[in-house]
């Protein structure tokens, strides 16, 4: 039986390759929100935060767990705002043009 | 009982992240991508309330209502200007999570070799990751000189501080040895890692560091995935940790430097003694600035971090809209690595609502200047300096933008210093180009009342 292990890294090549060609021919204009989007993707860091405090028994744990949601949840919510307040420029300015 | 629901959500969670970072690489679809991804995020959140076995539910959702809503607060209210170091933090802070999952990871100790040897390696990424994004946003938020620091022998203790990180991490991945005394001076070596190889890196190579610490974070995310056994975690770092790579990659071949010249080289630390200029800066005041702006055939504006700083995209955009209702074509070309993060002139430009159509890449605009009578240099230095075309410069082979070539450059400038680089520009002394001293905002509006008067 392979394990879980090798699977991970099957899996990951596949994801690197996939990161990379999704966004090889991205024009300039979108570099900001680009970053700004995938700083929010790897903000999925809180659900890893959420199972270790989720599973954590003695209070050394506990207190570590919880600084990953906190930090994990500012992760999301900001690289979210963030990335959607840059596009939503993006958009404001292409409607003036068809004014 | 319920069937095990997280991991056919997670496999949805990723193909939403696949499709909404692929729509992000669009203008026209951008906006909807975030939304794919914000959506895919609530789900996995939700859904990992379901792991077997959780308790602590509370403190959960303490935490993430904590940082959630600071994140969000402050992402609204910070102003478009403050976004590059807005963006190092939250990366940062993604970084800090990372490291922490590991460090409890690590405590545990029933892991076997190859998961500990993932988690040392996650905690090593993650904790050098947000170090180095705390002190790029202390730099750019103006806490901190944004010139390189340095001090003799820098290389050798960053050296030794990195080598000493790894060699406690070794000897964590054998607990019998030091027990856990080993995790704590791990963690304060790779952190100190982190700030050390962050402080000699000046502020205008910050698109690549922000874009680097982003792809670390990501990774160091994937390690733990793997650590935690959760392919959510495994794909999204792995996909951001690519994305970050080449994003970095562009950034530093747009100043034709490598990864290691950026992070090593203390780039910008000395100032160039500069031979073989000749000409001098030549002086235009606001309203010959405007008589030339006004008589021109078209205008081309190309935007620096100045800019940034005096918060004149406004003005500029009133500027461009009074040439065109003059029946001016305005155009503005983009250095891709102008300003404090990859696009960041873009961000402005669009926040003062220029149409993104008129926004040229450096090699889609680079033919046009030639034919272009005037071009407004704002803010901008190093990626104008023509001493890059000249074998020997320090910036030599970097792409620029040929402003140069053009009839008339009008630079705007608040005094006669050099660029990030510590490099006297070349363009400044030529005879076709002529220096509006000033902060550029002001400079700006006061073109405009000139011109508004002819």
């Amino acid at each position: 039986m392979i394990s879980i292990l090798y699977i991970s890294i099957y899996i990951a090549l596949l994801a690197a390759f996939t990161g990379y060609e999704v966004i090889t021919r991205v024009p300039v204009i979108l570099h900001t929100p680009l970053m700004s989007g995938s700083n929010f993707i790897h903000g999925i860091v809180l659900v890893g935060g959420m199972i270790e405090l989720g599973l954590a028994t003695t209070p050394l744990e506990q207190a570590i767990g919880f600084i990953a949601v906190v930090m994990g949840a500012l992760n999301v919510t900001g690289g979210y705002a963030v990335t959607e307040r840059i596009l939503q420029m993006f958009e404001k300015g292409k409607s003036r043009k068809g004014n | 009982m319920l069937p095990d629901l997280y991991d056919p959500v997670y496999i949805i969670t990723i193909l939403f992240f696949i499709v909404g970072l692929h729509r992000m690489s669009h203008p026209k679809t951008a906006r909807s991508g975030i939304v794919w991804a914000g959506g895919a995020m609530a789900l996995a959140v939700v859904v990992t309330f379901l792991y077997p076995g959780m308790h602590n539910l509370i403190l959960i959702i303490v935490g993430i209502v904590i940082g959630g809503s600071i994140g969000w607060i402050a992402a609204k209210r910070v102003a478009m200007t403050d976004m590059p170091q807005m963006v190092a933090i939250y990366n940062g802070m993604g970084g800090g999570a990372a490291g922490a999952i590991a460090a409890v990871e690590l405590l545990k100790s029933t892991a076997v070799l190859s998961s500990s040897a993932l988690a040392v390696t996650g905690a090593a990424i993650g904790s050098v990751s947000i170090a180095g994004s705390v002190i790029a946003f202390l730099k750019l938020q103006g806490w901190m000189r944004q010139k390189p620091i340095t001090y003799p022998g820098q290389q050798v203790v960053n050296i030794v501080v990195l080598l000493a990180a790894i060699a406690f991490g070794v000897l964590i991945l054998f607990p019998h040895v030091l027990g856990f005394s080993t995790l704590l001076p791990f963690f304060v070596l790779a952190v100190g890692y982190g700030i050390l190889m962050t402080l000699p890196i000046g502020g205008a190579d910050m698109p690549v560091v922000i874009s680097l610490y982003n792809a670390l974070t990501g990774i160091a995310v994937a390690m733990d995935g793997f650590a935690l056994e959760n392919f959510a975690m495994v794909v999204a770092g792995t996909l951001v940790g690519a994305a970050g790579s080449l994003l970095t990659l562009l950034m530093a071949r747009a100043m034709n430097r490598s990864i290691g010249n950026v992070l090593f080289s203390a780039f910008g630390a000395k100032e160039e003694v500069t031979t073989g200029i000749t000409g001098t800066m030549k002086p235009i005041q606001p309203q010959d600035a405007a008589v030339l702006l006004a008589y021109a055939n078209s205008v081309i504006i190309a935007p620096g971090y100045g800019m940034a700083v005096a918060q004149a995209q406004q003005k500029v955009k009133e500027l461009t809209d009074l040439l065109e209702s003059k029946g001016i074509p305005v155009k503005f070309a983009i250095h891709p690595v102008a300003g404090r993060m990859p696009g960041h002139m873009n961000v402005l430009l669009a926040e003062a609502g220029v149409p993104y159509d008129r926004l040229f890449d450096r090699d889609e605009i680079n033919a046009d200047f030639p034919n272009t009578d005037v071009v407004l240099v704002i803010g901008a230095n190093d990626v104008v300096n023509p001493a890059a075309r000249r074998a020997g410069s320090a910036l030599a082979g970097m792409p620029i933008l040929d402003v140069d070539k053009a009839k008339n450059v009008i630079v705007l400038k608040r005094g006669q210093g050099k660029g990030f680089s510590g490099i006297e520009n070349e363009l400044f002394y030529a005879d076709n180009t002529k220096l509006l001293y000033g902060d550029a905002q002001e400079s700006v509006g006061k073109v405009i009342q000139e011109l508004k008067k002819l």
